[in-house]
């Protein structure tokens, strides 16, 4: 193995036991600085121990000795800072003490933490706190969950570090101040707060699909997929997790087709198809059958169909359009939102024509005005209905108010071709 | 267990508005009934709905005085209650009981210390 390739998979390796570690010491030490902490010193560690002494037999449990160590060392640093253990020993009060630098574990703790007790799960759910703002929760999961550093996450979402920094540093000592539980929810809550959670990832996942930057970040959409894989694996009972990987897998294996050369968006129907990931497909569509052998759908399960029907077809003529038309309808029973109705609406388009689908689209003006995909397809309908002037007084609706390069190009080429330029 | 005060607030304007007797009454009812379930939780450590902001004096560290609330905002507190709970999602339970009672939004905000 070469020393790049060693390297890798050295990188590899932590960050998938990096979540696992810092949620361990979470749960052990009562406080997410000192587990994040410990955690990242125990990362670097391996970084600059393991190319020369080798990749330990169990590298996982390599990590959390090493990762503990650091942590009791972090924690006799801060002994003075009394204060601080209190506010740490108040959020994890049931399973960890901390007193005056010594560390009592608490390998016994009571079994009334909801469903599962996996460490991971209960940091997911901590860091998806409905009472954290929305891109907190992702910047947390991504950092304690993921092992994505801050200038990484930085990087992902187009801030500058020291606001990401803020952002996370402001979430975790929201979660000690206000005691956010460190639990998994009881049942009766669990598919609430479950939502929470896919929410989190799905928006992760669309940062990275559609960036609203000069490039397309590949790493932060395979580090979604793995966390995603992860949910499943923990909450192997519940329909919707599975729907959301079956989601974005079957989303990541169109990714090869989705730009040109030039990184001009490709839309579906003029993708090579031969470029989409078989692999991906096949795991997406053997998930979306599981799920429908679970017979519990919701919104995430349904979107996945609904991609797992546009990536089942050859070409985009042989797409069964009432199938997914058929879908949109029931997840419109549990999702009914303007963008779901727009995309119900391009459907249609197919199956009766671009009149009637038309009429779909103009009764969302009031409420997808500004949107980008509101006026890009309300445009591609007059376009085919040869109302050539009100479409290209839509594309350019749609280019004003498109974020992405791609998807500004794209659309660009589209209303030259109606009007000859300079016109 | 941690302490949280459960901030009401509302339209600072509200005592100007015409509430009409029933609405009043039926509001008291509902934080009646909520006060003594907290009580009977255990989850009561004080309550108290407050007069008009238009009635606060302000007391600056020199001693000088202004009349008129402290914040500017059109929002104004307008009562609260300090409750135990266990943590931020007991609280967070118990807050949405409050909310429905008083028919107002409610902060949480956990006490420091534990």
């Amino acid at each position: 193995m070469s020393t790049a390739q060693l390297d890798e998979r050295i990188e590899r390796i932590v960050r998938d036991e990096f979540g696992r570690v810092v949620a361990a010491l979470a749960r052990r030490f009562g406080d997410l600085d000192v587990a994040e902490e410990a955690g990242q010193e125990a990362l670097v560690s391996a970084m600059e121990r393991w190319p020369t002494d080798g990749i330990p037999p169990n590298p996982g449990a390599w990590l959390t000795t090493t990762a503990t160590r650091k942590a009791i060392d972090v924690l006799r640093r801060e002994q003075h800072r009394g204060a601080k253990q209190q506010a740490a020993q108040a959020m994890l009060s049931p399973t960890a003490r901390v007193t005056a630098g010594v560390v009592d574990e608490r390998p016994d703790a009571p079994a009334d933490d909801g469903p599962v007790a996996d460490d991971r799960l209960r940091l997911i759910f901590t860091c998806c706190h409905p009472a954290l703002a929305e891109p907190a929760r992702v910047a947390l999961t991504l950092r304690l969950l993921g092992g994505l550093t801050v200038p990484e996450i930085a990087a992902a979402f187009l801030v500058p570090e020291r606001t990401m920094a803020q952002r996370i540093t402001r979430a975790k000592r929201k979660i000690a101040e206000a005691r956010i539980p460190f639990r998994v929810p009881q049942a009766s809550d669990l598919s609430e707060r479950l939502a929470g959670v896919l929410t989190v990832l799905f928006l992760g996942y669309n940062e990275a699909y559609l960036p609203h930057g000069p490039e397309l970040r590949i790493d932060l959409a395979a580090e979604v997929i793995r966390l995603s894989r992860q949910l499943v694996e923990l909450l192997p009972d519940e329909p919707e997790p599975r729907g959301l990987l079956a989601l974005l897998l079957l989303s990541e294996a169109r990714r090869p087709a989705r730009f040109a050369v030039d990184g001009t968006l490709v839309r579906l129907d003029e993708q090579d198809r031969t470029r989409w990931n078989a692999e991906l497909i096949a795991q997406g569509h053997a998930l979306v059958r599981r799920c429908l052998e679970q017979n519990r759908p919701g919104r995430y399960q349904l979107l996945a169909a609904i991609n797992a029907v546009h990536t089942d077809a050859a070409t985009a003529a042989d797409t069964d359009w009432r199938q997914i038309v058929t879908l949109y309808d029931q997840l419109l029973t549990r999702l009914d939102t303007p963008v779901v109705r727009l995309n119900r609406a391009v459907a249609v388009a197919e199956i009766a024509g671009p009149l009637p689908a038309l009429e779909l689209v103009d009764a969302l003006a009031d409420r997808l005005d500004g949107y980008h995909a509101f006026h890009a397809t309300r445009a591609d309908l007059l376009r085919r209905l040869g109302r050539t002037a009100p479409a290209v007084k839509e594309y350019d609706r749609a280019i004003e108010t498109a974020d992405n390069a791609g998807e500004r190009a794209y659309l660009t080429r589209l209303r030259n071709s109606l009007r000859p330029r300079g016109g | 267990m941690t302490e949280y005060l459960l901030s009401v607030w509302h339209d600072g304007d509200v005592d100007t508005i015409n509430v009409s007797d029933e609405d009043t009454q039926r509001m008291y009812a509902q934080v009646d009934t909520f006060n003594t379930k907290l009580q009977s939780d255990g989850r009561w450590v004080f309550a108290g709905g407050l007069t008009a902001p238009s009635s606060a004096t302000v007391v600056s560290p020199s001693g000088e005085l202004t009349d008129g609330p402290f914040a500017e905002s059109k929002e104004q507190i307008g009562g609260f209650w300090v409750i135990r709970a266990s943590d931020l999602d007991e609280a967070l339970a118990l807050a949405r009981e409050a909310a429905k009672a008083c028919e107002g939004k409610v902060e949480v905000r956990a006490f420091q210390g534990a």
